[in-house]
């Protein structure tokens, strides 16, 4: 496999590893060689303007998008891929479902299921795919739903809530799988400027839990205060990468100077 | 001999055809009803293969809809019945049979109904399909919901939620071409009215009431059919 | 699978299609009047029209078209002499006009659905720069509102048609002889039910095909504003497709 693996193997295994990840969309390349690694606790911001390739790299990570060369290796275990008839496929489904429900999503468009209240929306992956029991699994999952605030909320259906409450909820949906790791992908973009705060203020929480967090997200204050790593996509590359004091401080890419710049 | 009243002709007393209609209606409800299923069953494959087939099996479903949709139910009921026939009466020979071996008339009707219906009831899921947030599809993915759960937990309650309207009108469908079942000699509400018109010589009160109670089903379903939407809908409301 | 056969079932089916299309077109023309009669009943603010509409979509709607048909060429000889007595026995004797007056009806049912569709869907603010430019009544009707509800009720009515011609299959109950009442004869005569249907099905396809293509047809000749501007013109002119 990798090379970044085998060296790493004094230190403890990286929760997260991706190595010089390659994909297209037709002729355009969207990653190009992107290698990315995050220990246990690590909440690393991935910045960039859009197109920069920040969601894609995040939607590899858990093969919603299957890149077309590289490796993603999730708490020691790589994911295999295979050449399949419409470029590469994953070799083993089962895998990748082992590993999904370990690498928890939340959505820019949260996406929650429109047919199930809040709770079931909450238990469904523990119950369904971990196959862990029912009442065990409404009773965690009551515990989250009023860690982030929502708990009044549980018999409604998504479609009753804001958008902030919807993220929330997908939040709990999340941590009810008890992952390893969590992606977010633009958490607050669809959100009214006004509901922002509280969906941040849960991201914080989680944050100082130590979980391991990558979250793609054009919150700067988020980036700068919460994080522990920033990193910095352009047109498809990691141009800038280092702890947000640094990085926020002393930009050393021009590019990315301008983008803080320009998202105050 | 004097002349029966209308009310004597379909009532309930020694000279009246009351239970007969009503034993029929039941038998209409009965075919309808399995040719309608066996319709679900036909049409949910058909979808699946239009949206998810390959090249051929995309093509071939699409092929069972248009000709399906295309031909008369008629002739597909006449399929059905001769063909179906013949072909056990070939089966039968092999056996030592002789002659004519002829399809249970219910089994016949319920299959050319569930045949013509399942087309109709793909188009009706395919639509419903896509109206299914691509999102929702992606979170279950990442969930890591393999195939099955996902069309078990995701897919299928959505698609029949948003189906419902589509399914009552093919309902509405079915229930009209079960109708045509009569020609093969099946005792539904037609069959029956025509046997008693033809013993009566009252051809014109006993097809006026087989015309009555085919709205009295409809009308019914078509409640239902509303109460299922509103039930299904109950997450749906926007809060505003 | 017997070549020789199904051409000779094809000779004797083709043979059927001039009373099937005869059958689907006379309907259709009366049934086209009739639809827009109830459109306009049913579109009515006054009870007395609104109301009598509305049942009779729901009646036609709801029943099967067999029962409409053994209805009216069966059940009205109840009433033998009465009809004669108003000289319409005569009419209602024949198949084929008994088999004309319910498909009529019954395409009238439906067709009014599709045209009410298509007034209700003409756009409010094309109506009100028409009354503001002085047309009202039937001037604004004749103009405005009929021919975009006629565009946009065009595909509906379309499948209404193939739905008619799939439709007259019935009248080959009361004994016409058109395709599938031929079909059935030489099944019953033949019990090669396959071969039949396989012939009867190709000519019904070929019959709706050609007749999607006509619709198809008058749709891109109705619609010159949907059509992709010509290349020569320039791009602003395209701007307002």
């Amino acid at each position: 496999m990798s090379n970044g693996v085998a060296s790493l193997s004094s230190q403890s295994t990286p929760a997260v590893s991706i190595s010089n990840l390659r994909k297209s969309f037709g002729t355009l390349e969207v990653l190009k060689g992107i290698s990315l690694k995050a220990n246990e606790g690590d909440v690393i911001s991935i910045l960039g303007a859009s197109g920069s390739g920040k969601s894609t790299m995040l939607r590899c990570i858990n093969m919603l998008e299957v890149p077309d060369s590289g490796d993603v290796t999730i708490g020691g275990e790589t994911i295999k891929l295979k050449h399949g008839r419409k470029g590469m496929m994953p070799a083993d489904q089962r895998q990748v479902d082992r590993i999904r429900s370990r690498v928890a999503m939340v959505f820019q468009s949260f996406n929650l299921w429109s047919h199930m209240t809040i709770l079931e929306n909450v238990i469904e992956a523990p119950v369904h795919v971990q196959r862990r029991p029912k009442a065990e699994c409404i009773a965690e999952a009551e515990e989250l739903l009023a860690k982030v605030g929502i708990a009044d909320k549980r018999h409604q259906y998504p479609s009753h809530l804001s958008g902030g409450q919807q993220q929330r909820a997908a939040i709990a949906r999340a941590l009810a799988m008890h992952p390893k790791v969590m992606l977010f992908d633009e958490p607050t973009s669809a959100l009214d400027p006004e509901l922002v705060g509280e969906v941040l203020r849960v991201m914080r929480s989680l944050a100082e839990e130590g979980r391991t967090m990558l979250v793609v997200t054009h919150e700067m204050g988020f980036a700068r205060d919460v994080s522990n790593r920033v990193v910095f996509l352009h047109k498809g590359m990691v141009e800038e990468e280092g702890p947000p004091g640094e990085v926020f401080a002393a930009p050393k890419s021009e590019r990315f100077q301008q983008f803080i710049s320009s998202h105050r | 001999m004097q002349q029966l009243s209308y009310f004597e002709l379909v009532g309930f007393g020694p000279n009246g055809w009351g239970w007969a209609l009503l034993m029929a209606t039941g038998m209409t409800i009965a075919v309808a009803t399995c040719g309608f299923l066996a319709g679900a069953v036909v049409g949910t494959f058909v979808a699946w293969g239009k949206i998810g087939g390959n090249a051929p099996v995309r093509w071939l479903a699409d092929g069972y809809t248009t000709v399906l949709r295309g031909i008369p139910d008629l002739l597909v009921i006449y399929l059905f019945y001769f063909g179906g026939s013949a072909a056990l009466g070939a089966i039968g020979s092999l056996f030592g049979a002789e002659g004519f071996i002829g399809v249970p008339a219910f089994v016949t009707g319920a299959l050319a109904i569930g045949i013509v219906s399942g087309a109709y009831q793909a188009e009706v899921f395919r639509g419903a399909y896509q109206v299914v947030s691509r999102g929702e599809l992606e979170a279950a993915r990442s969930v890591g919901m393999h195939r099955w759960l996902m069309f078990r937990r995701i897919i299928a309650p959505q698609v029949l939620r948003y189906a419902i309207p589509g399914l009552g009108n093919t309902w509405q469908l079915v229930l009209k071409e079960s109708a045509l079942i009569s020609v093969t000699g099946l005792v539904e509400l037609l069959r029956q009215s025509q046997v008693a018109a033809g013993s009566t010589r009252r051809p014109f009160d006993f097809y006026i009431t087989a015309a009555i109670l085919y709205l009295l089903i409809t009308w019914v379903s078509t409640y239902l059919f509303q109460r299922a939407e509103t039930y299904s809908m109950r997450g749906m409301r926007r809060a505003s | 699978m017997d070549l020789a056969f199904m051409q000779e079932a094809f000779l004797r089916l083709i043979a059927g299609v001039p009373l099937t299309l005869n059958l689907a077109f006379t309907s259709i023309a009366f049934g086209a009047v009739l639809a827009m009669l109830l459109a306009l009943m049913r579109m009515s603010s006054f009870k007395v029209f609104n109301w009598p509409a509305q049942a009779y979509v729901f009646v036609f709607r709801g029943t099967p078209l067999l029962v409409q048909i053994f209805l009216i060429y069966y059940g009205l000889g109840q009433f033998r002499p009465t009809l004669q007595e108003f000289g319409l026995w005569g009419f209602f004797r024949e198949p084929y006009w008994c088999a004309v007056l319910a498909l009529t009806m019954n395409t009238g049912a439906y067709g009014s659905e599709v045209i009410r569709g298509g007034l209700q869907a003409v756009p409010y603010n094309q109506v009100e720069a028409a009354r503001a430019c002085g047309m009202s009544g039937f001037l604004l009707f004749r103009r405005i509102i009929f021919p975009i509800a006629v565009r946009q009720a065009l595909p509906a009515y379309g499948s209404e048609i193939i739905l008619m011609v799939k439709a007259t299959s019935l009248a080959s109950v009361i004994t016409m002889m058109e395709v599938t009442g031929l079909a059935a004869k030489m099944i019953s005569q033949t019990f090669r039910a396959v071969e039949v249907f396989i012939v009867a099905g190709v000519i019904y396809l070929v019959l709706n095909f050609i007749i999607t293509r006509i619709i198809m047809a008058i749709e891109w000749w109705l619609s010159p504003h949907l059509r992709r501007a010509p290349a020569v013109e320039p791009r602003l002119e395209a701007a307002h497709v």
